[in-house]
């Protein structure tokens, strides 16, 4: 695997900014976590980092940053990085949504206006993976890439002020889950009924920058059922391994 | 237990914040004013991470159903105990049936009460940071009760500092953000001359500008941001994110403020004047 082109720079006074070339690449991500991984072992205490697309923010919460020492760290591990060892396991998940029209408030007109059947937007949205780019915006909100352009469709021109926990959207070259209530802008196509973030875990969010996520569609009455299965704690998400 | 008469405009339990969920897009949250609260804290002899009450603007009235020893922080809010005048920095013994409450904004915009041991509300990830849904509540409501632990004696080996003025001033510090190099001179003309002043926008998540800049039409791919970072609109606003603030964000980032400033940020309200200048 080549290296890119890293740059480095602060990001405040207890910040760091490490950079790849400015592309949504599977590749690029793939050098990001083993880069991340290589990184992990040798990080001190109060470091954490977030991961989004072509970039990773390493924040130091406790001090003050010595910017020449830690690029120097970063560098090293850069160049000696296990060249496309991943150390930690992605899996793909197997996400279930519903599309029925008391959650799929907008499957209708956004299917017309892509000239799709309701059943096409749906098949096109459930057979595809895609990518976890990064998790931000909202707790366990995930970035992910790999929509087919036949479902690309721009945000709606009015965001409305509450979206539904759980609540499935496109929006231009994006499909994602609202993780908790919020006001948004997306296009609401389903609603999955498993909590993506749970902050009562002790690993609230069960899903990893790197990872894959494919949908699959669910009636009303399974969806009645794996909230409260997942409620209760019983429910088990199907993942299968990448990389394996 | 300290029951909460009043709770004002906004008090929550806030402590230095959520760490190592950043990676999963939670907030860090905690305290804006950490200068404030780590003086308190350490007056206190408490650990710097033990949790106090943020009141912001319009303060709450706190009834003691234990003895502790407080102390208070920040902005002046004409505080009373029993209606006897109080005053920031002072460790302060308070006795069951006491009564602490809060008047006129003098200056700044957040007070902290710090009380000895800190305040014992569960732990969410880690912290005892109000922020919802990560916590059940954003804030604390009347009639609630808040834990503490009673302490009888306590002879601290400060009572009283002299705090040097930081929030007066109306200049923010500020290091060059990762997309500083997209102003056009005209654009850094105006942010490093103008006089901003705080919008109404404005909380623990970020502080809007009201004054516009010239616009622009960068577009970047969504990337990680920090307390203090200040975002850059294609409209030309400039929105300075808090502690709950999103932890990945689309706009350029143009600006960082110091750590310093983001407390001097954290003491500004509605309508108060901001330059920034450049470290």
């Amino acid at each position: 695997m080549k290296d890119y082109s890293i740059s480095i720079q602060p990001f405040g006074e207890r910040a760091i900014l490490i950079e790849w070339p400015k592309e949504v690449s599977e590749s690029i991500l793939r050098d990001i976590l083993t880069f991340r991984d290589s990184f992990n072992k040798l990080r001190q205490p109060g470091w954490e980092m977030s991961i989004a697309y072509n970039s990773i923010t390493l924040v130091n919460n406790q001090e003050d940053v010595d910017f020449e020492e830690v690029e120097k760290q970063i560098l090293d591990c850069y160049v000696s990085k296990n060249a496309g060892q991943l150390k930690e396991q992605r899996f793909l998940w197997h996400i279930p949504v519903c599309y029925e029209a008391e959650f799929g408030i907008d499957l209708k007109d956004v299917a017309k206006e892509l000239k799709l059947s309701p059943e096409e937007l749906i098949g096109l949205h459930t057979s595809h993976e895609y990518l976890v780019y990064g998790i931000g915006f909202l707790p366990g909100f995930m970035y992910l890439g790999g929509l087919p352009k036949t479902l690309e469709i721009p945000r709606r021109k009015e965001p409305r002020l509450a979206v539904a926990k759980g609540a499935v959207g496109l929006a231009g070259k994006q499909t994602g889950i609202y993780p908790q209530d919020s006001p948004g802008g997306w296009n609401i196509i389903g609603n999955c009924p498993i909590p993506i973030f749970d902050s009562s875990k002790e690993k609230p969010c069960f899903v990893n920058v790197g990872d894959k996520i494919q949908f699959y569609q669910i009636s009303k009455a399974a969806y009645d059922l794996h909230k409260i299965e997942a409620e209760v704690g019983i429910f088990k998400l199907e993942k299968t391994p990448l990389d394996a | 237990m300290l029951k909460v008469l009043k709770s004002g405009f906004f008090l929550s339990v806030q402590d230095l914040g959520r760490l190592g969920h950043r990676h999963v897009g939670v907030p860090i949250s905690g305290v804006l004013d950490t200068i404030a609260v780590k003086r308190a804290n350490k007056m206190l002899e408490n650990d710097p991470s033990d949790s106090v009450l943020e009141i912001t603007m319009t303060g709450p009235t706190l009834l003691f159903e234990a003895d502790t020893y407080i102390c208070l922080a920040g902005a002046q809010m004409s505080a009373t105990l029993n209606n006897k005048p109080i005053e920031n920095y002072q460790v302060i013994k308070v006795s069951k049936g006491d009564i602490l409450s809060y008047g006129r904004l003098e200056n700044g915009f957040r007070n902290y009460l710090a009380v000895k041991g800190g305040f014992r509300t569960s732990e969410v990830l880690g912290s005892r940071s109000q922020y919802f849904p990560i916590t059940p509540s954003k804030c604390i409501a009347d009639g609630e009760e808040i834990p503490f632990d009673e302490i009888k004696a306590f002879d601290p080996s400060l009572t009283e500092v002299k705090m040097k003025k930081y929030f007066e001033t109306g200049t923010l510090e500020v290091h060059k953000g990762p997309e500083f190099s997209i102003l056009t001179d005209r654009q850094l003309g105006e942010v490093f001359s103008k006089t901003f002043t705080v919008s109404k926008a404005n909380n623990r998540m970020a502080y809007q500008l009201s004054e516009l800049i010239e616009g622009h039409k960068h577009s970047m791919l969504t990337s990680g941001t920090l307390p203090g970072t200040v975002q850059f609109t294609p409209a030309g606003r400039l929105i300075i994110l808090m502690k709950d603030g999103q932890t990945t964000g689309g706009y350029p980032r143009i600006l960082q403020l110091s750590e310093e400033s983001i407390c001097v940020l954290a003491q500004k309200k509605f309508g108060d004047f901001l330059s920034f200048k450049l470290l």
